[in-house]
């Protein structure tokens, strides 16, 4: 890519957003507008896929609501998200976990990842 | 004054508005350019000023192009590009513009040299349907149908039938695109989608 893009790009960059990988759990604190005011919405699922680099990067979160799947899709540098929380980190061997949507139950679960203590 | 540039196309992006609304957007280096030549109706029958852009180094100017340059008392440029004007009586030859002619939320026109397609189908050339992937379609999937009719135009052809041929690498004019912002100091203009042509290439940027 254009240097100059880049640069432009990294300009944009929203500081203090914690690594997180495909497979963790987070919160997502949503920024949303209602008429005049403005309230913060907490969103918690499991991100099943990241996508794009740069300004462009993007997030899916999965959660099941009240027995319904819901995903949502985020750019991880709008200003629409004021904070995201990393709940839980999970134990993956995909990129993509598009699987989750045909498996119930049991079969949804993602094990924890395990980090050897000090 | 004069209401148009050459600029190089770096590429696309996007931007954040407050609100989180995503905008694409194409990144061009817009001038500064030189104004190298004025035509006017006396001289050449119109009103124009001829802009250059990218300066050029010493290889590859001929004789020809020096004395062009030289009685213009400017530095050799890589692109010359003609913009009409309806009066070129304030203009002085030598004289730069740059992106500072343009605002945000302005309307502007782009010209440019589409990407070369090559020889292309109808299908993709003109948007024909093609033909049934199954049920009996045999060697014919991206063929246009007929491209004639019966007697009554005596089996001929008409001028103009949409066939295959050469795709792109044409002149490509989008009108009415917005400025979204201005960077000054890098001379960089941002605009609201997509332009003509591949990343590096020369676009004619005008107002409306």
């Amino acid at each position: 890519m254009n240097p100059v893009i880049n640069t432009i790009e990294r300009e944009q960059f929203k500081k203090g957003i914690p690594e997180f990988r495909v497979g963790d759990t987070l919160k997502v604190h949503l920024k949303i507008v209602e008429g005049e005011k403005e309230r913060i919405q907490v969103l918690e699922g499991l991100v099943i896929s990241k996508k794009g680099s740069g300004i462009r990067e993007t997030f899916t979160i999965r959660k099941v609501s009240y027995g319904i799947g819901v995903e949502r899709k985020f750019p991880l540098h709008s200003p629409s998200i004021d904070k995201i929380q990393v709940v839980k980190t999970g134990h993956v061997r995909r990129a993509k976990l598009y699987y989750l949507r045909d498996k119930k139950g049991k079969a949804a679960r993602i094990e924890e990842k395990i980090t050897a203590r000090e | 004054m004069l209401n148009g540039l050459l600029g190089k196309k770096l590429g696309m992006t996007q931007i954040f508005k407050e609100d989180g609304t995503v905008i694409p957007v194409t990144i061009i280096e817009a001038g500064p350019c030189t104004v190298v030549q004025k035509k006017s109706v006396e001289t050449d029958g119109y009103n124009a000023v001829q802009l250059g852009f990218i300066a050029k180094g010493k290889k590859g100017i001929n004789k020809p192009t020096k004395g062009h340059f030289a009685k213009a008392k400017t530095k050799p440029v890589r692109f010359l590009r003609e913009l009409r004007v309806e009066k070129s009586d304030d203009i002085q030859v030598g004289h730069t513009v740059d992106v500072d002619m343009f605002k945000p939320g302005e309307k502007i026109d782009i010209s440019g040299i589409s990407k070369g397609r090559g020889f292309a189908g109808v299908m993709k050339r003109h948007g024909f349907a093609g033909f049934p992937a199954s049920r009996g379609t045999h060697e014919y999937f991206r063929h246009s149908g007929s491209i004639s009719g019966g007697r009554t135009i005596r089996s001929r052809i008409f001028l103009g039938k949409k066939m295959p041929g050469h795709m792109g690498c044409e002149k490509v004019t989008l009108l009415n695109l917005e400025v979204v912002k201005i960077i000054k100091e890098n001379n960089l203009l941002f605009i609201k989608g997509a332009t003509p042509g591949a990343n590096g290439g020369i676009l004619f940027i005008r107002k409306r």
